[in-house]
């Protein structure tokens, strides 16, 4: 990694504690970050760093950044983890990333509220990737709300994915807990030789609720999408997957949905594959089942509570 | 030692209510002791029992003296009974070395969970990290499931069925896993087999037919009458 020059002086010390257990939630962040960075809280940018490889820009006709990677670039770590303190803030931003040719970075999101009143927190992300021909993108997104207020926490993110030439993406993206609502939409465009990994994990309860929604064009000859959402649902929260991979040309494409419901939770989902050419091949699979039995049975046996099994089922589903 | 005292259990089934065992009484010292039997006798039923998965209908249960009946699948684990399922379970995102870890009730490095893979014949750092889920085989998954009793290192372990669903070649692999714990390992082992490998390692038999102990004794004692049993299955069967 490069050295750090900083737009935005950023000190751990400069964030309440809450805040701080927050950044620790999403991203890790105990310190100063450990490459380029953009920490934005309450609608503005708090911290901000960037590296010879990494030039971070504030948009100027809407809130966000824009993040270049410079071609070739390798090794390098970028976070932008986004927190919400104050009750009942609505915040939208629009991050845009251009990911240079034949580079290696992983970026850290996601996005943390704590929400002490009785209105509503609300974050809208809208990320949208441009990753050129031959580069590698781990993409790492947590979300996570808490709070001792009525209110409710609101995480609407929508990341966008436009794949060049043999670019590869892999997406990790994680509801942690305390979400009451969220609308996750991804659509993604692959060239040729293109491929997008989708690791997706969501937990919901108490009345939460969750929709996760995938459109993935493969236009490309080789390119490929592998989708997999693992989720648990618990109390009455509901939770909804789609997704649509679409080969238009000589592709592979994979969906899978595995849910576990516990309690009165409702659960659906609506995996779809379109073949738009004779050389796509498209699998979905889905699976939605409450925790086995035997599983139990099993854990119980090597000396664990019956709440102690379950937690940990629920737990390496998700982890 | 585990000793049964006029254990019952009975179970609904399609055609109504069941007595499956009938008044079972029995003692299993340490050493090897092979459940055996025909099909439906009752042979799983009684793991069962053991282990706490089913709850008895009349009888008690000691282990070492002290009276478990009551307990839990948790407690009676925790008192120091092991019990390796007959279909392995799989789980969706824990991994082998999780499952070990939670069988030893401890944190353990990676060579002390490799030991215990490796005491049951696999190449422990191939499936170290992997998911305990279909991607493995039968005969792997019975072999994970063993490790799991090995870990827990109780003084009765009981394991129902081993020889079931697996192919030949990893039979021949479990037979060797099984004279290996003979010669190493001290406390009470039960085997419920129809096997006549597993047989033939016995220190004890236990013929189980229709819900009752039909006949036990030394291995000497029983073999011979098994084996002329399955000459003549007019007798009792013992041959599926």
């Amino acid at each position: 990694m490069d050295q750090l020059n900083f737009d935005i002086d950023f000190e751990m010390k400069d964030v309440a504690a809450v805040g701080r257990g927050l950044l620790d939630s999403i991203a890790g962040i105990t310190e100063v970050p450990d490459g380029a960075f953009n920490i934005r809280a309450d609608g503005r940018s708090i911290g901000r760093a960037q590296t010879k490889a990494v030039e971070i820009v504030t948009k100027k006709d809407k809130p966000g950044i824009d993040i270049f990677i410079k071609p070739g670039t390798t090794g390098e770590k970028v976070y932008i983890p986004v927190i919400l303190t104050e009750p009942g803030l609505q915040d939208l931003v629009y991050n845009d990333f251009y990911i240079g040719e034949a580079s290696t970075v992983e970026i850290i999101a996601g996005c943390g509220i704590h929400n002490d009143g009785c209105g509503e927190s609300r974050h809208d992300g809208i990320h949208t990737f441009h990753v050129e021909k031959n580069a590698h993108v781990k993409y790492v997104e947590r979300h996570y709300g808490e709070g001792g207020g009525e209110g409710t926490n609101v995480m609407n993110p929508t990341t966008v994915v436009n794949l060049g030439k043999n670019a590869y993406m892999e997406m990790e993206t994680t509801q942690i807990k305390g979400v009451d609502s969220t609308e996750r939409v991804t659509r993604g465009v692959l060239e040729d030789g293109a491929q997008l990994v989708v690791n997706e994990k969501i937990m919901t309860h108490g009345v939460q609720y969750a929709t996760t929604d995938f459109v993935v064009e493969m236009n490309g000859d080789g390119s490929s999408a592998n989708v997999v959402s693992r989720s648990v649902a618990k109390d009455n929260s509901r939770q909804q997957f789609t997704a649509d991979l679409r080969g238009n040309a000589r592709c592979h494409g994979h969906s899978e949905c595995d849910a576990i419901i516990m309690d009165n939770a409702v659960v659906s989902s609506l995996p779809q594959i379109t073949a738009n050419s004779v050389d796509a091949e498209l699998i979905h699979e889905a699976a939605i089942g409450k925790i086995a039995g035997e599983q139990l049975e099993k854990l119980m046996s090597l000396g664990l509570t019956e709440a102690e099994a379950e937690a940990k089922i629920i737990d390496g589903f998700l982890k | 030692m585990l000793k049964l005292v006029d254990i019952e259990f009975s179970a609904n089934t399609e055609t109504g209510r069941k007595d499956i065992l009938k008044g079972i009484n029995l003692e299993i010292g340490d050493g090897f002791t092979v459940v055996t039997g025909p099909n439906g006798g009752g042979k799983s039923s009684l793991a069962k029992v053991i282990s706490g998965l089913y709850k008895p209908t009349a009888g008690r249960i000691y282990l070492n003296g002290r009276d478990v009946t009551d307990m839990s699948i948790t407690e009676r684990a925790e008192a120091g009974i092991s019990y390796a399922f007959q279909q392995p379970v799989r789980f969706k995102g824990l991994t082998v070395k999780d499952l070990i870890t939670i069988s030893a009730g401890k944190d353990i490095s990676v060579s002390e969970a490799c030991e215990y893979l490796s005491s049951v014949g696999l190449c422990a750092r191939d499936y170290i990290d992997r998911e305990v889920n279909a991607s493995l085989s039968g005969g792997e998954l019975k072999r994970i499931e063993i490790a799991t009793v090995l870990a827990r290192g109780t003084d009765f372990a009981v394991f129902d069925e081993p020889e079931a669903g697996i192919d030949l070649w990893s039979f021949h692999s479990l037979i060797k896993v099984f004279e290996r714990m003979r010669e190493k390992t001290s406390g009470a082992i039960m085997i419920i087999s129809h096997q006549e490998r597993i047989l033939d390692i016995a220190d004890r038999i236990v013929v189980i037919s229709d819900g009752r102990v039909e006949r036990e004794g030394t291995k000497a004692e029983v073999l011979p009458g098994l084996m002329y049993d399955r000459a003549c299955p007019r007798l009792d069967g013992v041959n599926e």
